[in-house]
Order: structure tokens, then C-alpha cells, then sequence
């Protein structure tokens, strides 16, 4: 499978996912 | 606003913070949408003038700009009575704000990690100031790379932490 790290867009696109996560993750914690 | 003030210096931190953060994470958004994607088709007898000249000048300002944006960030931080809080992800604290900018710190203090203990160390060997054979140097130049775009990775929710904390 190839990495999606040696993609540019997937690169972002999981960035955007971390992103959610991370918000999600502040109205749980906080 | 007195020049000496202390808003004045919490505002000098934040200022130098967020010139060290652009320097830092303007060259790792350059080596990622630009250089890494560009090199593979320039002609092979050209190349070394980016990964000799561009590229060892690049990864200067590069490294140093991350050195300055977590250095001028902690400040920034314990000067807002915050670091303690942040450092732990202001649980306990009630403190959305605090959750926030902590995880960002977190975030960012990772990407300043790959920056000094992976990419430096690997890029090193990739633009010859240390010895390695053909296979070191693929090796290295993977490994960096890699570790590159993990960081344009966390760049994105680091960047939401730290501009969107006042939402919280």
C-alpha cells in the first residue's frame, strides 16, 4: 500500500482529519 | 501604551513568536508544496544547484526559525501565567482556552523535536556536511522527507490551536 505521506493532497486531507479530531477532542477535555 | 510596559513586552514575545512561526513554517510549506514536488523534474545535471546552494541555505532558516518559535512561545506563554496549565492540557483547570493552546504547544513542540532530532540530523547527510554512503544518504533523504511531511501534517491543527484559541 503506498504511503499516504508521499501524497501532497492525502498529506492535507489528514491534516484536516487531525484537525476535527483536535477539536473534538477540546470539548471533551475541557 | 508606556514602552516599558509589561502588555508591551508580552506583546514584543508574541510578536517575535509569530515572526520565528512564519520563518519556520513558511520554509517547511516551501520544501513541501515546492522543492519536494518541483526537484523530481528538473534535469539531473541542474539539480545540485538546489541541493547545494538552496536547500543547505533553507534548512538555516529553517531550523532556526523553529528554535525561535518555541523558545519566544514558552515565554509567551509563562509570561500569561498559562505554561503550567497548557503543559497539561489544562485538565483539572476547566479551562477550554488552556485545553486549546496546550494542545497546540503539544503539536508544535513535536514538530520542533523532528525538526532538531530527525529532519537536521538526516538532512545532514543528504547535503554532504556528514560522511555517508549512496544508501545512507537514500535512507536519510526518506527518512527526512517523511519526517517533513508529518510536520506540514500537524502544521494544520497546530495552526488552528494557535489561531483559533481565542474562540475558547
Amino acid at each position: 500500500m503506498k504511503n499516504p505521506l508521499d501524497s501532497l493532497n492525502q498529506t492535507i486531507g489528514l491534516g484536516v482529519v487531525l484537525t476535527i479530531v483536535v477539536i473534538l477532542l477540546i470539548h471533551a477535555i475541557a | 501604551m508606556e514602552l516599558v510596559s509589561f502588555d508591551w513586552w508580552l506583546f514584543c514575545m508574541r510578536w517575535l513568536h509569530i515572526l520565528c512561526g512564519v520563518m519556520w513554517i513558511g520554509h517547511l510549506w516551501y520544501f513541501n508544496f515546492t522543492q519536494t514536488p518541483t526537484v523530481p523534474k528538473i534535469p539531473t545535471e541542474l539539480r545540485p544547484a538546489v541541493t547545494k546552494f538552496i536547500l543547505p541555505e533553507a534548512l538555516f532558516w529553517f531550523r532556526w526559525g523553529a528554535m525561535g518559535t518555541i523558545i519566544f512561545g514558552l515565554i509567551l506563554a509563562w509570561m500569561n501565567g498559562y505554561l503550567g496549565s497548557a503543559i497539561k492540557l489544562g485538565i483539572g483547570d476547566h479551562s477550554a482556552h488552556n485545553t486549546t493552546i496546550g494542545l497546540g504547544m503539544w503539536l508544535g513542540t513535536i514538530m520542533w523535536f523532528n525538526v532538531w532530532f530527525i529532519i537536521w540530523p538526516n538532512q545532514k547527510k543528504n547535503i554532504g556536511l556528514v560522511q555517508a554512503t549512496p544508501d545512507e544518504v537514500r535512507k536519510a533523504a526518506r527518512l527526512a522527507g517523511l519526517t517533513s511531511r508529518v510536520n506540514t501534517l500537524l502544521s494544520i491543527p497546530m495552526l488552528y490551536c494557535m489561531a483559533g484559541v481565542h474562540f475558547y
